[in-house]
């Protein structure tokens, strides 16, 4: 699940981990689309096809493991 | 002992450290840590959430732990069974002291007992019929039960039994919500995964049930209070400042709770949350289903308190915001005589901490209100997102300790020689034995509410009560005294 936090930035939950992570960076974040390589603070990465118009939060998406 | 620097603290982590065999010391090396401001992220200094290893003292509980005696043992009008071996469900009976209103056996059930008592048979044959049959007389004895749970203890997940089914046949049957709770104590590392699991199971069999009934009228002002669970009247003290400000609580999860109220949540404007770590799961549920927005918020001493109240009212109009500074206001006198009164007996005073999902965090504005420090705090089962917050909360080269283990933590206290030691039972009696002053931070040694401004006040109370009390001065035996010099006896070496 993805929400916006206090201080906007976004706070990426996987809830199979129980793991909370803010987001680092996004591939592709303009206004028509939203997604591509997703990458943590934490150093993991994780892809999603992008996605548009880009979604609102908080939402829930699925993510694959990105190398 | 003065304040230690961080390469003292270094330097002690080392030192107790060093008793392990290689794999052993590799692995808790990663759950202890001298804390530093710098750090953003927690996970580059501790580590947390992961099994504890095979043959040290833990302190930690069981995912059944987490579902049955946390978050649905306090809803007062479910019945929960244990579903499984008697000994689960009766050594943990009552043990947490979430106070109710009601008729124990008749309309409300918190402190009694059900289990399904598994024999030999049942484990060889399944217990799904005797699981269907104690239920249906559930209903016959208790007919004002408004549902019943079925908390799976560690057998029912071995044997493979259907709860499922049997829960959805008796739920026709009596026409009641029955919940199936997966929390086999087996499952997770902690009793985290219990938390969790109990929430999925609130949104998979409560939360929705009345989506589609509007009878129930909400206002501008409805919010809940999500993960207080009245541990000696703490929701009630905590209830009455947000009613005060003009608020109207329509939940209370789970403390006094009931099932009804849980129904009703979706209809708030606002969750408020106090144990993240154990209901984080379902307010975001309702973040993402329902829009509703959530904020964690401190009721532990004057100071958090006030932050908090201006936060949950920022939510609001001008008139709560207005409020929410006279209610400031009118208890400013109450507070300020307790702090004068107990601040010169307890300033400077050095507490340890470890407890459970909020506590190790939370209580520390309370302490230092009264002029005492906090050096060192820990988690029982808390993951990284905890720690993060713990890491602003922390005075700056103070201890860390992820899932203490029984050892560590007697090291620990040998060396810096807290004033004071807040812990659970499991706890209490080595370092009362030790000499040093101890109080149960999880059933507030049954005391309590610790919430709010009533709360602080026998908060306070305690504190000196314990510390200050004469007995310490006498745990060496008078044959023995000096001896030694008496502060070596003082602290137990
Ligand atoms: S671990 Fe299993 S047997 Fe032990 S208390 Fe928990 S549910 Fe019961």
């Amino acid at each position: 699940m993805i929400r916006v936090k206090d201080n906007g930035a976004l706070l990426f939950y996987i809830a199979k981990k129980d793991q909370e992570d803010e987001i680092a960076s996004v591939e592709k974040d303009t206004e028509t689309e939203w997604g591509g390589e997703v990458e943590l603070t934490d150093g993991s990465k994780y892809y999603i096809d992008p996605i548009s118009p880009p979604p609102t939060f908080p939402t829930t998406l699925r993510f694959k493991r990105a190398e | 002992m003065s304040v230690m620097t961080r390469e003292e603290t270094e330097a002690l982590i080392q030192e107790v450290l060093e008793v392990y065999p290689e794999g052993a010391k590799k692995d808790r090396a990663k759950h202890l840590t001298v804390n530093d401001h710098e750090v953003e992220q927690s996970k580059k200094c501790i580590t947390s959430n992961r099994k504890s290893l095979p043959g040290v003292m833990t302190i930690r509980g069981c995912a059944y732990a987490g579902s049955k005696g946390v978050v649905w043992g306090p809803i007062k009008d479910m019945i929960h069974i244990s579903h499984g071996p008697v000994g689960c469900g009766q050594y943990s009976r009552a043990g947490r002291r979430n106070y109710y209103v009601g008729t124990t056996g008749v309309n409300t059930f918190g402190t009694m007992n059900f289990t399904s008592d598994f024999q030999e048979k049942d484990i060889v044959f399944g217990g799904d019929k005797k699981l269907a049959k104690i239920m249906t007389e559930i209903e016959q004895l208790f007919p004002l039960n408004k549902g019943i749970t079925v908390q799976s203890e560690c057998p029912i997940g071995l044997i493979g039994d259907d709860i499922e089914a049997v829960s959805k046949k008796t739920a026709k049957e009596i026409e009641k919500p029955v919940v199936p709770v997966r929390c086999e104590g087996f499952r997770g590392v902690s009793q985290s995964l219990g938390h969790h699991i109990a929430n999925d199971a609130v949104r998979d069999w409560v939360l929705h049930n009345r989506d589609n009934d509007s009878s129930f009228e909400s206002t501008d002002y409805d919010v809940t209070i999500i993960g207080d669970y009245n541990i000696g009247g703490d929701a009630w003290s905590s209830r009455t400042l947000l009613e005060e400000m003009g608020l109207r609580v329509i939940a209370q999860w789970s403390g006094d709770g009931t099932l009804a109220e849980m129904e009703n949540t979706p209809k708030a404007k606002l969750n408020l949350l106090h144990c993240y770590r154990s209901m984080n799961y379902i307010s975001r549920h309702m973040e993402e289903k329902y829009g509703i927005p959530w904020m964690e918020y401190n009721f532990f001493g004057p100071t958090k308190i006030e932050e908090s109240l201006r936060k949950i009212a920022a939510f609001f109009d001008e008139t709560i915001q207005a409020n929410a500074e006279k209610v400031i206001e009118k208890y400013k006198a109450e507070y300020d005589a307790v702090i004068a009164k107990y601040r010169p007996r307890l300033e400077g005073k050095k507490v340890m901490l470890y407890v459970g999902g909020l506590r190790p965090r939370h209580i520390i504005g309370a302490y230092e209100d009264l002029g005492m420090e906090v050096v060192g705090t820990g988690y029982e089962f808390a993951h990284n997102d905890d720690y993060d917050r713990t890491i602003k909360d922390m005075g700056n080269a103070t201890l860390i300790y992820d899932d203490v283990t029984g050892y560590e933590f007697e090291e620990f206290v040998k060396k810096i020689k807290p004033d004071l030691i807040g812990s659970g039972i499991k706890e209490k009696y080595i370092f009362q034995k030790m000499g040093i002053p101890f109080r149960q931070m999880h059933s507030w040694d049954y005391s309590g509410p610790y919430h709010g401004y009533d709360g602080f006040a026998i908060f306070a109370r305690d504190m000196d009560m314990t510390l200050n009390n004469p007995c310490w001065s006498k745990i060496q035996a008078p044959w023995l005294k000096g001896e030694e010099e008496p502060e070596a006896a003082a602290a137990g070496a």
